[in-house]
């Protein structure tokens, strides 16, 4: 059984949250200029110089990328051979958010949901654990900003309608939000499970690298259909046109109910701000 | 498309000139406001109260800023998405609203108030936080300070870089997503 100080974690979760909220994974920067080089529409490669420009600022400036610092959205896979020297992992993690956004001067935006009072210090995290063989700890943090967490949809087809019941359903969602969820967007598509699995899915789908190729080749041919198809909507940059209107879809697969074909779709913003740490 | 500079409060001859997809360059007082801080503003017009701010001409931009760091006059600001002030929007319009800023698509019913009333919508660039925050000289809460970020700020801004996306001649800068061409396999 290894041991880790809780003050460990709680200050390596606050730092990859003004990471995340102040640097764009390269990955995500390398797309924006793939797409720039592939426009011909001067409106959409405005956008992406003002995106570059945006991330170059950031980084120089610390302020965060973008207003929306987002919820502090988490994947932790937790050895079971670790523990903390005090309190729960799912307090070190909040105590860590907390501080993350308050020294980064990140924008608090959780609040009641009725009354809409803001809680002040962006608590709670949302937290999602996966117990894993080993004594490591590592930390997924995700920065997820409201307007495109707006765009995404939870719904239970009928397994009837199989895959191209799925890609209508997509395609139909993106083309319904437009320029809404800050498009070039990323679309993560969780596919089976049930209600709840299925919107997790689609969410840790989108931790992947932007240009990283699904396992599973059949699988890959959906992610590409998929890409190719909803870039035919020519929303674009910002929903001014062009051949951007996403980077690209990341669907994770899991078995279903006989009765079920669960899906799930969490739109991403061009600010896809993701970070993570191996403890 | 033509690129112009405007001064704030804009005029109803200001308002005219402008059409979808001309680059507009902002200076002046604008004011922040986005969901909560619109249902107190309304509410006050409901119970006959003045509004913190003269919407006669205003521009009001829906923003909620991140802190500002040490040395600057506001964090990062860039647009939220319109549509959640859609039904609060004509109601501000008719007391004399002239100009909104965000990014994403606007309801019919707020499109057919800026053509009636002379109000135009402007988009500045979703996500662009840091480099709209710099384009902010100056920014000092005026009202509803307990909602935090969601606080009705006045702004001061020079060349404030926004895009005309709705214009009170019908005109809309937003492309129409082609569904056959996405579903055709």
């Amino acid at each position: 059984m290894r041991t880790i100080a809780k003050q460990t974690v709680v200050d390596a979760v606050a730092a990859i949250c003004i990471d995340a909220n102040r640097h764009l994974p390269e990955d995500v920067l390398a797309s924006f200029a793939r797409a720039k080089a592939a426009e011909t529409l001067p409106a959409a490669r405005e956008i992406f110089g003002q995106l570059e420009e945006n991330a170059a600022l950031a980084a120089s400036t610390g302020l965060p990328l973008c207003q929306d610092c987002g919820l502090g959205v988490f994947f932790v896979e937790a050895g079971e051979g670790v523990r903390l020297s005090e309190g729960t992992l799912r307090e070190a993690v909040n105590e860590g958010m907390v501080k993350g956004y308050k020294d980064g001067y990140l924008r608090k935006s959780t609040c009641d949901p009725f009354t809409r009072k803001n809680v002040g210090d962006n608590s709670p995290a949302i937290v999602h654990f996966d117990l894993v063989a080993g004594e490591s700890l590592r930390i997924c943090m995700m920065a997820k900003g409201g307007g495109s967490e707006n765009m995404s949809r939870v719904m239970m087809l009928a397994p009837a309608q199989g895959w191209n019941g799925v890609r209508e359903f997509v395609i139909r969602r993106v083309a319904e939000s437009g320029s809404n969820p800050c498009p070039p967007i990323l679309v993560g598509v969780g596919i089976g499970g049930n209600f709840e699995l299925a919107a997790i899915n689609s969410k840790k789908a989108l931790m992947r690298d932007v240009d990283d190729v699904h396992p599973d080749p059949e699988v890959a041919a959906m992610e590409a259909d998929l890409l190719a198809s909803i870039n035919r909507l020519g929303i674009g940059p910002m929903g001014l046109g062009g051949a951007t209107t996403c980077l690209g879809v990341k669907i994770k697969v899991a078995p279903c109910h006989l009765a079920s074909l669960p899906l799930a779709v969490n739109i991403q913003c061009h600010s896809a701000r993701h970070k993570e740490v191996t403890l | 498309m033509a690129e112009q500079h405007l001064t704030t409060p804009m005029t109803d001859a200001d308002v005219e000139k402008l059409h979808a997809g001309d680059v507009v360059y902002l200076t002046g007082i604008i004011y922040t406001g986005r969901d909560a801080a619109h249902k107190r503003l309304v509410e006050a017009l409901d119970a006959g109260r003045e509004l913190p701010f003269d919407p006669k001409g205003a521009v009001i931009y829906y923003v909620g800023p991140s802190p500002a760091r040490p040395g600057y006059p506001i964090g990062a600001a860039g647009p939220t998405t319109s549509y959640r002030m859609d039904s609060y929007a004509p109601r501000l319009i008719a007391e004399g609203l002239r100009g909104m800023i965000g990014k994403g698509m606007r309801a019919p019913e707020v499109k057919a108030a800026m053509a009636a009333r002379k109000a135009v919508y402007f988009g500045a660039t979703g996500g662009a936080g840091a480099l709209l925050g710099l384009r902010i000289k100056e920014a000092r809460v005026v009202a509803y300070e307990d909602l935090g970020p969601e606080a009705v700020r006045e702004l001061s801004v020079i060349d404030f870089p926004v895009l005309v996306i709705n214009d009170c001649h019908g005109g809309d800068l937003y492309a129409v997503p082609d569904l056959e061409a996405a579903l055709g396999a």
